[in-house]
């Protein structure tokens, strides 16, 4: 099939970008949406013009580099979808397909479709983890975990981290990635001793990073790869509350403030 | 150069444990005055900096993509080997390495695989302490599956996403010593060479991937967790990123480069498409456990997979090794696909591929079982083929997917450079010719939380180090060296792409030291490699400057490393007469077809030593001894 694209082009973070319109001709229905962009890409530099950059590793829908907005949707029109996963078969001849990076304040473009995703990373240095140093574990066998409570724990950890959530936000939130790994961890014994520290410091590092706040629009979910659901958030809320509530008097105390 | 593999004098059994008393050790107050520079954030790194972090030391950590977390282990899917014996069905850390060791075609050193077996156990007991959401039965313990090459079930796995949970466990255990102070990461920074100061690995030169710059880093140890070279084959199983370049920059350094042949081509992947393919995608082992591997009987057969009629089809795995069966290990299982196929009997377009079918399991357990099992991995193949594999069988063909060659090292996983030590994929050192599934992921984290960080401090305690800088003189010269390589790309101005050259170069080791390898071809490849590198130096057209991010020049950079590179490994192929694991010699077979070791010429690790650019390199041998596993011909039958 052929195609336009209309994709943005920008060569640095400092520089003005613009969309500029490509042809993709000859596209085979069964190559992926980066293939195709690998097929333009080859094109361009034939021509002496350079590619466009797009971030991009495992192209299985695992390690979540990838990720652009395809016609305005995060990850484009097939639901539970990476970019890198999207075939051209969503497509027909003759589309005009507009590409564009992922949206949002605490994202900056870094060139062209590539944008930095860092304020993710220390969002998890706040809490996203259980403090086990390594030697000091019990045996696997040691804490029953029922299957009920891993599957769900399962269920949220499945985030790739790619940051469509924050892109398909109308306020750029990032409440659907925080709240995965806030579930993932609460929802297990492991998690416990750290819960209340774990929400209060995940959430208030992504309000520091620039994000949005939630107003339930559940765009996030619709785009999420892994379908992340919008249960983990209602979750995270409740933990927050509860660790914000406990939180005051065991502070005062152990500062020992009046 | 010696190659002194340093395994502690005794009994297998307690080598270990007497080798950690023996160590020495490093004060809490001195830790933080030794700096580790680590490359590599996956499971083998990832692991190895968290933990080098929690014990104090002053780490900095480096990765080529944007996020420590999406290291190529996150692909992983099937599961992660563990002697614990929970299921009870007669599994022992003797079996575990007995199974690995005779998986690897003997190929393998015997005391490194053993403690590999004995470390096994409790990195499960960590990872569960994470927080990795193993899968779990209803009683609430952990659920083990089957994998290729062992009788028992000891493989743990988290559905078919446990290298990303194994992995986000590490990198939630790395973010937690980032926010300690302990570990400085550096995402988009990718490492172009080591320097060795002194006959000592003390720093590296990296590569700003969003400016440009070029950096110099120092320390008393430099720690390689860069992963495997698949890629150089430009269609494999890896992530496109996955390189060389480090371990490669390592060997022109002086660190001898051992068994560069042994790849591993994994028997389950979805087929080749068409030209524009950019990778392939592998469909877990683990799915051996229900599927049912066969081709029709007849050559030619384009009826529809239900029109063949069971007596028709051919199970050829059951048939052949009916022992393991479809869990025959990864070079057995995909030899067998490609003889079916050149035999004229393989399904799909171009008649590349064999069926696994699904159907008797999804009769016998229900599609909701076939469901919770293998669910994502039925749903990434219905979204690549466009096929539903719970209707009909899926296809399948082999691809290429790990490397068990890799930086030579000793028992304490230091190379033959001192300081520098190489962990997970891109050492050489537990898997022998053949790698068995869900070994790699033990093997990494087995490095990384437990091996290395016990290692590194006998090597650091009581040791002085001098200050260095960037101004010192090696520094100096491999900076120059450096920036003077991406100069040259840049300067070429040809008119190839670098992908065309790098698909150029990955079919003519595919055909020619991929699953089955002659004298005549590989000759043939030698011949061919240095012809096709001197082109790309003449014609590959690499766009834009070196001071912004520019994706084709870090992939030049790395097309030009597996230029040089498949000369070794080629060189390594044509040099081992005998047929072992993945090193299929097509003149060294029994009559069966099977491979014909040489236990008597070849029982050795190939280990390259550099000499110098268009010198041929020099080959060491570290010969290999069994002492506890009676080497035998591998039968699975
Ligand atoms: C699709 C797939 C499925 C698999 N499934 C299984 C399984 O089920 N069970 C199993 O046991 N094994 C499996 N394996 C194998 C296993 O995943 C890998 O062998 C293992 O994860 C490698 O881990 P590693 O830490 O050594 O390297 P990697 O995870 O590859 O990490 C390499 C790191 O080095 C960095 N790096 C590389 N080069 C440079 C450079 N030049 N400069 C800076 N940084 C650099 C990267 O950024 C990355 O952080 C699978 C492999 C694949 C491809
Ligand atoms: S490239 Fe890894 S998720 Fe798309």
């Amino acid at each position: 099939m052929n195609l336009t694209l209309k994709v943005w082009r920008q060569p640095s973070g400092e520089a003005r970008g613009r969309l500029v319109s490509y042809a993709a001709q000859g596209i085979s229905a069964d190559m992926s949406f980066l293939e195709m962009l690998d097929v333009v890409n080859e094109g361009l530099i034939e021509k002496g013009e350079e590619p466009i950059a797009f971030d991009h590793d495992c192209r299985e829908g695992i390690c979540g580099s990838c990720g652009v907005m395809i016609n305005g949707m995060a990850h484009g029109p097939m639901a539970g979808t990476a970019t890198c996963q999207l075939h051209m078969r969503s497509f027909q001849d003759g589309d005009t397909i507009v590409v564009e990076p992922w949206r949002a304040r605490a994202f900056p473009v870094l060139r062209d479709l590539v944008v930095d995703r860092s304020p993710l990373d220390r969002i998890m240095q706040a809490g996203g983890f259980v403090s086990i140093a390594t030697g000091n574990a019990p045996d696997a066998h040691a804490i029953l975990v029922p299957k009920e409570a891993a599957e769900l724990a399962m269920d949220a950890a499945q985030c790739i981290g790619c940051g469509a959530c924050v892109a398909a936000c109308p306020n750029a939130s990032a409440m659907l990635f925080t709240a995965a790994k806030v579930s993932h961890l609460g929802l297990l014994p492991q998690g416990q001793p750290e819960r209340d520290r774990r929400a209060l410091g995940m959430v208030t590092q992504m309000d520091l990073e620039g994000f949005g706040g939630c107003t339930n629009y559940g765009e996030c979910t619709t785009a999420c790869p892994k379908g992340i659901s919008l249960e983990n958030i209602a979750r995270m809320n409740r933990d927050f509350r509860t660790a914000a509530l406990r939180a005051r008097p065991e502070s005062a105390g152990a500062g020992g403030a009046p | 150069m010696e190659l002194k593999a340093n395994i502690p004098a005794g009994d297998l059994a307690d080598m270990w444990e007497r080798h950690k008393f023996d160590m020495k050790l490093v004060s809490p107050a001195n830790k933080r005055k030794h700096t580790v520079l680590i490359v590599g954030s996956g499971l083998a790194g990832g692991a190895a900096a968290a933990t080098l972090g929690e014990l104090g030391y002053n780490v900095h950590c480096f990765c080529y993509q944007d996020s420590p977390r999406r290291a190529h282990s996150i692909a992983a899917q099937g599961g992660i080997n563990a002697a614990k014996n929970y299921p009870n069905d007669g599994d022992s850390v003797w079996r575990l390495f007995y199974d690995t060791v005779k998986g690897g075609d003997f190929r393998a050193r015997e005391a490194n695989v053993y403690r590999l077996a004995q470390v096994s156990v409790n990195i499960i007991d960590q990872c569960v302490a994470q927080g990795v959401p193993f899968a779990r039965e209803y009683g609430g313990l952990l659920a083990n599956r089957s994998f290729g090459g062992a009788q028992v079930s000891r493989t743990f796995y988290a559905r078919g996403q446990t290298g990303q949970q194994l992995l986000l466990g590490a990198y939630s255990a790395l973010e937690r010593q980032v926010a300690a102070g302990t570990v400085d990461m550096h995402p988009r920074t990718e490492m172009l060479d080591l320097i060795v100061i002194d006959g000592q690995a003390r720093g590296i030169v990296t590569r700003d991937m969003v400016t440009g710059a070029i950096e110099t880093w120092f320390g008393d140890a430099v720690v390689l967790g860069t992963g495997g070279y698949g890629n150089v084959f430009y269609l494999s199983t890896n992530a496109k990123g996955c390189n060389v370049t480090a371990t490669y920059r390592a060997y022109k350094r002086g660190a001898a480069f051992a068994n560069p042949c042994f790849t591993q081509i994994h028997p389950t992947c979805i087929p080749v498409a068409g030209e524009h393919q950019s990778k392939l995608t592998l469909m877990s082992e683990s799915l051996r456990n229900d599927g049912r591997v066969w081709v029709p009987k007849r050559q030619g057969d384009t009826r529809a997979p239900g029109d063949i009629p069971e007596a028709e089809r051919d199970y050829y795995l059951e048939r052949k090794y009916p022992s393991f069966g479809n869990l025959s290990p990864r070079d057995i299982a995909s030899r067998a696909a490609k003889e079916a196929c050149d035999d004229g009997r393989g399904v799909g377009p171009g008649g590349r591929g064999v069926y696994l079918d699904f159907a008797d399991a999804i009769k016998r357990l229900g599609e909701d079982t076939i469901r919770e099992r293998y669910g994502n991995l039925f749903e990434m193949y219905e979204r690549i083929t466009d096929e539903n594999p719970y209707r009909v069988p899926m296809r399948i063909y082999p691809a290429v997917h790990y490397t068990m060659g890799g930086l030579w090292v000793d028992y304490n996983l230091m190379g033959t450079i001192p300081g520098l030590f190489v962990i997970g994929e891109a050492n050489f050192s537990d898997h022998g010719a053949n790698r068995l599934g869900a070994s790699a992921l033990m093997q990494g984290l087995a490095d990384g939380y437990f091996v290395l960080p016990a290692t590194i401090g006998n090597y650091l305690g009581g040791r002085k180090f001098a200050a260095v800088d960037a101004s010192h003189a090696e520094a100096r010269a491999a900076v120059a060296q450096v920036k003077d390589r991406v100069a040259r790309l840049l300067a070429v101005q040809g008119t190839r792409t670098v992908d065309s050259f790098h698909r150029e170069l990955g079919k003519l080791l595919w055909e020619h030291c991929g699953m089955a390898r002659n004298a005549d071809g590989l000759r043939t490849a030698l011949q061919r490699i240095p012809e096709l590198r001197a082109e790309f130096w003449r014609d590959v057209k690499v766009l834009g400057t070196g001071e912004e991010l520019n994706q084709s020049l870090e992939k030049a950079g790395r097309v030009a490393d597996y230029m040089e590179f498949a000369e070794l490994m080629c060189r390594d192929a044509l040099e081992r007469n005998e047929s072992c694991g993945g090193h299929f010699r097509t003149e060294y077979q029994t009559p069966e077809g099977e491979a014909k070791r040489d236990d008597e010429h070849y029982a050795y690790v190939a280990a390259w030593e550099y000499a110098g650019d268009g010198v041929p390199p020099i080959l060491r041998k570290e010969p290999l001894e069994y002492e506890h596993v009676k080497l035998a011909t591998r039968s699975y039958k």
